[in-house]
């Protein structure tokens, strides 16, 4: 199913001329009204009406998540406060989380590709929707809700955790399609599967999930586990929220909606474009966002484009399921998570940091994360109660930033990995 | 007061052989030793002959290693002769952070290696009650 028929099989032709359209908007919209992009533009002698090739973008600066931190929080808006309708955050590296906002019109575009996204995972007014994404600063709950609200789907704003609850109301309210992360629902078919419940008396048949990086063998799984069809879902909250990608039954990448988010993929190192096919960092510039459009923003995740058209009949730009990051961000349990968040808590319980290293594992469904802390002679005590009240400390600070708990382990010191000097910070043992 | 050997061990196969094995390559011979552990990490407490010596060498070897001052005294080889001797501490508000004794005696007593809260204080009443002390030397050389 096609929610959008002009729009997702428009022509090559047709769509670059509509954004390029679009990209001279923006850019003029930035220019003259965030005065943080002004400066940014003028740094490379670009004028608003510079721009004539849907090319000519990359020759405009790139946004980084660092641009968002020295705005916080709302520096980069292009819109006053009072045009903005909502703010979303996601959790930031330094305490501070990054902040987005949304106009009306921006919350209108975000349903309006949300809703392509439940179409291509075969839901419409008939579904009836779970949400079991998170409500509230994160976007995940209410980017789906509105999106199933769109195509007139009946929705169930479960938000996230209570699973006996959610598996019940599943049962009696007759769920078509669940959302949620792909951790989650593999933790709800766990539960699912133990409670004894009859899982023929279930009508839910497909499922969209995202917020974390999952393989294809853990689409099998779930796929496998709950007997239904897996979508994935991709967005981050910088550039929209969920809706920015999703895939359709061609499973041949998912298609970016390219009308409002244009991608691109650079080298990381060198900063230049990569041609069709190749692996690199993704780059988006929004095209429509009022309240908080982002030029060139860098993700930091990998994967590559394709444009020829798709099985399903969509001409949409597919990317690559995401296969990595360019930075040392971790997903875990949903949650972003940077190694200098656990360096700067460890820097409160001494002069400096100690060598630290963070272990992520999936024992069952669920992922687990340890930090290793090699001791030093200034925190040693001999008393065994000494070091526990130490390894209690930190599991608390570590708790309060990152916001998700973790196993602290005192070790040795030496016993964590050095290369080239510096230590390597993070053991990622998910087989996701 | 004599000096004990404290260690930071992960729990871990080979770890303690380890330091042991540094201990005998260096000619340092050990007098006592405790272990405190959780499951994760254990801290191995030491009385050797060249307590200076073995610090040095662990040090040098990658070991985390402070030296704890201790309080090393003989009591009585009888029933009640620890509880005699651990009244007088308690009565006078020192606490036992933890204790561990030697195997062997000497003559008709034991010998019993404390950590006390207040070291000093407890040094006081221990001299005031009379009881034996195990000098440095004494524990060095046994």
């Amino acid at each position: 199913m096609i929610w959008n028929q002009h729009i997702e099989c428009m022509s090559r032709e047709d769509m670059e001329a509509l954004q390029l359209r679009r990209l001279q908007e923006m850019v003029d919209r930035i220019y003259y009204n965030v005065p943080f992009y002004r400066r940014k533009l003028q740094e490379v002698g670009f004028m608003p009406g510079d721009i004539r090739h849907l090319s000519d973008l990359s020759k405009l600066p790139f946004t980084t998540k660092q641009d968002l931190r020295d705005n916080y929080p709302f520096g980069i808006f292009a819109v006053p406060m009072s045009e903005v309708v909502r703010v979303h955050a996601s959790s930031g590296t330094t305490g501070k989380p990054t902040v987005v906002g949304y106009s009306r019109k921006d919350l209108d575009n975000w349903a309006e590709v949300t809703a392509r996204c439940l179409y291509m995972a075969n839901t419409d007014r008939q579904g009836v929707v779970q949400v079991a994404y998170g409500y509230g600063l994160f976007t995940g709950g209410l980017g789906i809700h509105g999106g199933a609200e769109r195509i007139g789907a009946s929705v169930i704003p479960m938000s996230g955790g209570n699973t006996e609850k959610q598996l019940m109301l599943m049962e009696d309210f007759g769920t078509t399609l669940l959302g949620c992360t792909p951790s989650y629902a593999m933790h709800m078919a766990e539960v699912l599967e133990q409670s004894g419940m009859d899982r023929s008396r279930f009508k839910i048949k497909y499922g969209v999930f995202g917020a974390e990086p999952w393989s294809e063998r853990m689409r099998k799984q779930i796929e496998d586990r709950w007997q239904i069809k897996a979508y994935d879902i991709y967005g981050l909250s910088e550039i929209m929220g969920p809706g920015v990608a999703n895939d359709c039954d061609a499973r041949k990448g998912l298609h970016i909606h390219e009308d409002h988010f244009y991608p691109e993929i650079i080298d990381p190192a060198t900063e230049e474009v990569l041609p069709e096919g190749k692996k690199g960092e993704l780059v988006f510039t929004t095209f429509t966002k009022e309240a908080f459009p982002l030029l060139r923003y860098r993700t930091r995740d990998i994967t590559a484009l394709h444009r020829e058209t798709c099985d399903c009949g969509r001409t949409l730009v597919r990317m690559d399921k995401i296969t990595g990051r360019t930075d040392d961000m971790l997903i875990i349990r949903g949650v972003n998570v940077f190694p200098t968040q656990v360096e700067s808590v460890l820097l409160e319980f001494g002069e400096a940091a100690p060598h630290y290293q963070l272990i992520v594992e999936r024992e069952g469904t669920l992922d687990k994360l340890t930090i290793e802390v090699e001791l030093s002679a200034a925190l040693f005590s001999d008393t065994v109660t000494g070091l526990s009240k130490l390894e209690a400390r930190i599991r608390r600070r570590i708790d309060s930033v990152l916001g998700i708990s973790a196993d602290i382990r005192l070790v040795e010191p030496g016993r964590v990995p050095r290369f080239e000097g510096k230590s390597k910070r993070v053991i990622d043992k998910r087989e996701i | 007061m004599l000096k004990q050997v404290s260690l930071f061990l992960e729990n871990k196969p080979g770890r303690l052989a380890h330091v042991c094995r540094v201990m005998a390559q260096e000619d340092i011979n050990i007098r006592a030793l405790s272990i405190a552990d959780t499951t994760d990490f254990g801290v191995l407490r030491l009385i050797v002959d060249n307590p200076d010596l073995a610090e040095e060498r662990l040090k040098a070897r990658g070991f985390l290693v402070s030296i704890t001052d201790v309080v090393g005294i003989k009591v009585d080889d009888r029933p009640g002769g620890l509880a005699d001797a651990l009244d007088q501490l308690e009565k006078e508000g020192i606490s036992v952070e933890y204790m561990y004794a030697f195997l062997g005696k000497c003559g008709n007593q034991a010998m019993v290696i404390l950590r006390l809260n207040d070291n000093a204080k407890g040094i006081e009443i221990i001299k005031k009650c009379n009881m034996e002390f195990m000098t440095p030397e004494e524990v060095y050389q046994i």
